[in-house]
């Protein structure tokens, strides 16, 4: 049986655990082998996105020791995905590195895609959610039609969103605008950020969310943040917990 | 040489966005932009294979830049066209001034050009007497007011019409409450036809060059570089190199891409082609470098010469629209301005490849897909290497990357503190947490990080089996 190594970021070990919980459980339901190797950190991320990727060789070593000598890696966590499989070239691309590399996924492309999940008997979420892709989970893992190509609609959350009893789901004005989050941009350019995130919730309430449902935490944090200082009455919840049978 | 400051995107944002009603009308114009040019990218099965098209020819042309401006120089001579090269602004300025000055031009009509905004032409020719306007409504209008196009397309975009008759009126004399969109044109048209008729040059910037032929396409919607072209007895056209394409065939992918790309229209009311003189009058060509060759070297970033400049990166940019063109301090705002302003002065734009959060928009409504978000992450790396990180400082960074490497020494600071909170983001993203608080909730504190829950829930009952 293939083993599968579960990748917990950094901000959902610390911020949002019950989502590094509810991956885990999801995944032992769909009967998949899960470890969570205990030394693992960071893939390294944080640094490249502000230009020090070299500093990141350490950290991606280090990633690399401890996921290897799995089949498939899982992360609830399109960014870091995308980091991994695109961006992960700080140390020499041994057989090792590169198999890590090929053999990272998002949760929702490893549930849609590897292992083809059909139905979630155990979930049920009566609610009406806007779903939220992340950007790098939208436009560079292309877990759904972006607006900009022109595409034909698809949507691979909604794909497993939809086999879970009472969901139903809206659709804002502008499906596929970045949030703000952007790493430090949320910081450096605080105030663009926060227009940005406050513009993307009052998009979701105003098109009848009563949840905003998203692949990426670190949206959702910052979203959520946004959301509660300006008083936006709308919640927030990660697609593993909706799949894993959360009853809101 | 003086060090220069680095340009404060986040301050210039954070005040242009205080004017609630001129930033939400501002993010809602561009997106406006952004939706019709959707419509018209729907209209067209063959949008992705012209977008390819496109890029493979520039990418082509750009391969061999130096044997296709050779032809286009032979041929625009052999048209009888003057052509002049010019390997920096202060070449150019130069170049375009003694044309100027041989000719007895006193007054010099220009239509939209962002070469000579990049030039800084203008400041120049008012020096050698020569007086510059602007025939193009927009930058018109931003002349006036003595600021930089903040697009490159819609220069005052930024305006609300009422804004643009308070100017007039200080100008043109017009009522400082008429703000008729129509009224404040036909203002900017009678000041601007006795103008045209009276000038003694015209000065446009050029879209398209074509190598084959040693002509010319300038693609306008308010016919104005028309006039400033045909109207007085000398027309100098400057340009960019990189705004060769090969053929006269090739020009169709790029027309039929530009302006469905920037305003959501199937093309421009104007697509003029100049070729040679008219009787009597003379034409020249300043071929402009300005730095474009070295870019052409740069093995990252040598695509964005590729640009059309057709705005559509602006347009769909969620930080432009929020943050307006002239937060950027630089001729060229949005994305493609963050991935090219830095080639023109590293330190003082070293912090627009910042100014974004690399959603990647930009590169998939881009014509000629320049991926200029993976651009922006590069050049935060190129920054990086030359000590040009604005906000972080590289020490901490080297800190960080040991800790991410060292199992026991990251969770002692992850669990260490109860304020893991605070803590983790902090040292791992941020000098400090505060501006996230500001106008933004923390994640509540949890109990116990996944790390712990799993020791108790797995790693235990592992052992306990
Ligand atoms: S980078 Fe692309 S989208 Fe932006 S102005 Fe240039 S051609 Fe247009």
């Amino acid at each position: 049986m293939q083993k599968i190594g579960l990748f917990i970021p950094c901000y959902i070990d610390a911020f949002f655990p019950k989502v590094g919980i509810a991956t885990l459980e999801l995944l032992e339901k769909c009967a998949q082998n899960v470890e969570y190797p205990m030394a693992q950190t960071c893939c390294g991320q944080p640094l490249a996105n502000v230009g020090c990727h070299s500093d990141a060789a350490e950290a991606e070593a280090l990633f690399v020791r401890h996921f290897a000598r799995y089949d498939a890696i899982v992360v609830p966590s399109g960014s870091c995905a995308h980091h991994v499989r695109e961006r992960f070239d700080a140390i020499p691309q041994t057989e090792e590195v590169c198999h890590v590399r090929s053999h990272i996924y998002e949760l929702i492309e490893f549930l849609h895609d590897i292992l083809e999940v059909q139905a979630f008997p155990w979930a049920e979420f009566p609610h009406k959610v806007g779903i939220h892709n992340g950007c790098s989970t939208l436009r560079s893992l292309r877990t759904a039609s972006m607006s900009e190509l022109g595409e034909p609609f698809f949507s691979k959350p909604q794909a497993l969103l939809s086999r879970v009893k009472g969901i139903s789901f809206v659709t804002p004005h502008r499906p596929d605008e970045c949030c703000g989050f952007g790493g430090t941009f949320s910081i450096t350019e605080e105030a663009v950020s926060i227009r940005m995130g406050l513009d993307k919730v009052q998009d979701y309430y105003k098109a009848g969310a009563e949840y905003i449902v998203s692949a990426d935490s670190s949206c959702l944090m910052h979203q959520q943040g946004c959301a509660e200082h300006a008083g936006v009455p709308i919640r927030f919840i990660h697609i593993a917990e909706i799949l894993n049978g959360a009853q809101a | 040489m003086k060090r220069s400051t680095p340009v404060n995107h986040a301050k210039a944002a954070e005040k242009f966005m205080k004017d609630t009603a001129h930033a939400r009308f501002h993010d809602k114009r561009l997106w406006d932009l952004r939706q019709k040019r959707d419509q018209q990218m729907h209209l067209l099965p063959e949008w992705q294979e012209l977008r390819t098209l496109a890029s493979q020819i520039k990418e082509h042309t750009l391969a061999h830049l130096p044997e296709y401006l050779e032809q286009f120089e032979a041929n625009a001579l052999k048209n009888g066209v003057h052509v002049h090269w010019a390997t920096d602004a202060a070449e150019h300025n130069r170049i375009v001034g003694e044309i100027l000055e041989k000719h007895g031009v006193r007054t010099l009509i220009k239509s939209k050009s962002m070469v000579t905004e990049e030039c800084e032409m203008a400041p120049y020719l008012t020096q050698c007497d020569v007086q510059v306007i602007e025939t193009d409504l927009g930058e018109r209008i931003q002349q006036l007011d003595n600021q930089m196009p903040s697009h490159i397309v819609v220069p005052a975009v930024h305006k609300l019409a009422s804004d643009v008759a308070k100017l007039f009126a200080q100008h043109y004399h017009t009522a400082p409450d008429d703000d008729d969109p129509h009224s404040l044109a036909w203002a900017q048209r009678l000041a601007a036809r006795p103008v045209i008729l009276s000038a003694d040059a015209g000065m446009t910037g050029v879209n398209f060059a074509v190598a084959e032929t040693g002509s010319f396409v300038v693609c306008t919607n308010e016919g104005n570089a028309d006039l400033s072209a045909t109207v007085p007895k000398l027309h100098i056209a400057t340009l960019g190199i990189e705004k060769l394409i090969p053929r006269m065939a090739d020009l169709g992918v790029f027309i039929r891409l530009l302006s469905r790309s920037a305003l959501g229209s199937p093309i421009t009311q104007y697509t003029t082609h100049f070729r040679a003189p008219q009787k009597g009058s003379e034409m020249h060509v300043v071929l402009v470098d300005n730095g474009r060759s070295h870019r052409l070297g740069m093995e990252e970033f040598w695509t964005s010469l590729k640009c059309i400049r057709c705005g559509a990166c602006m347009n769909t940019c969620p930080v432009y629209r929020r943050s307006g063109g002239l937060s950027y301090g630089a001729v060229y705002s949005g994305p493609i301005g963050v991935i090219i302003d830095p080639t023109f002065n590293e330190r003082k734009y070293s912090t627009l490849p910042f100014a974004s959060t690399m959603n990647g928009s930009c590169t998939h409504v881009c014509p000629v897909k320049i991926n200029i978000h993976e651009q922006i992450y590069q050049w935060r790396g190129v920054l990086a290497n030359h000590h040009e990180l604005p906000f972080v400082k590289r020490e901490i960074m080297r800190m960080v990357g040991k800790i991410l490497g060292r199992p026991k020494l990251y969770r002692a600071m992850v669990q260490g503190a109860e304020t893991t909170l605070n803590v983790l983001p902090r040292f791992l993203l941020y000098r400090t947490m505060n501006p996230w608080g500001k106008n933004r909730t923390l994640p509540r504190p949890v109990q116990q990080t996944f790390h712990a829950w799993y020791k108790e829930h797995r790693v235990k009952k592992n052992r306990n089996t």
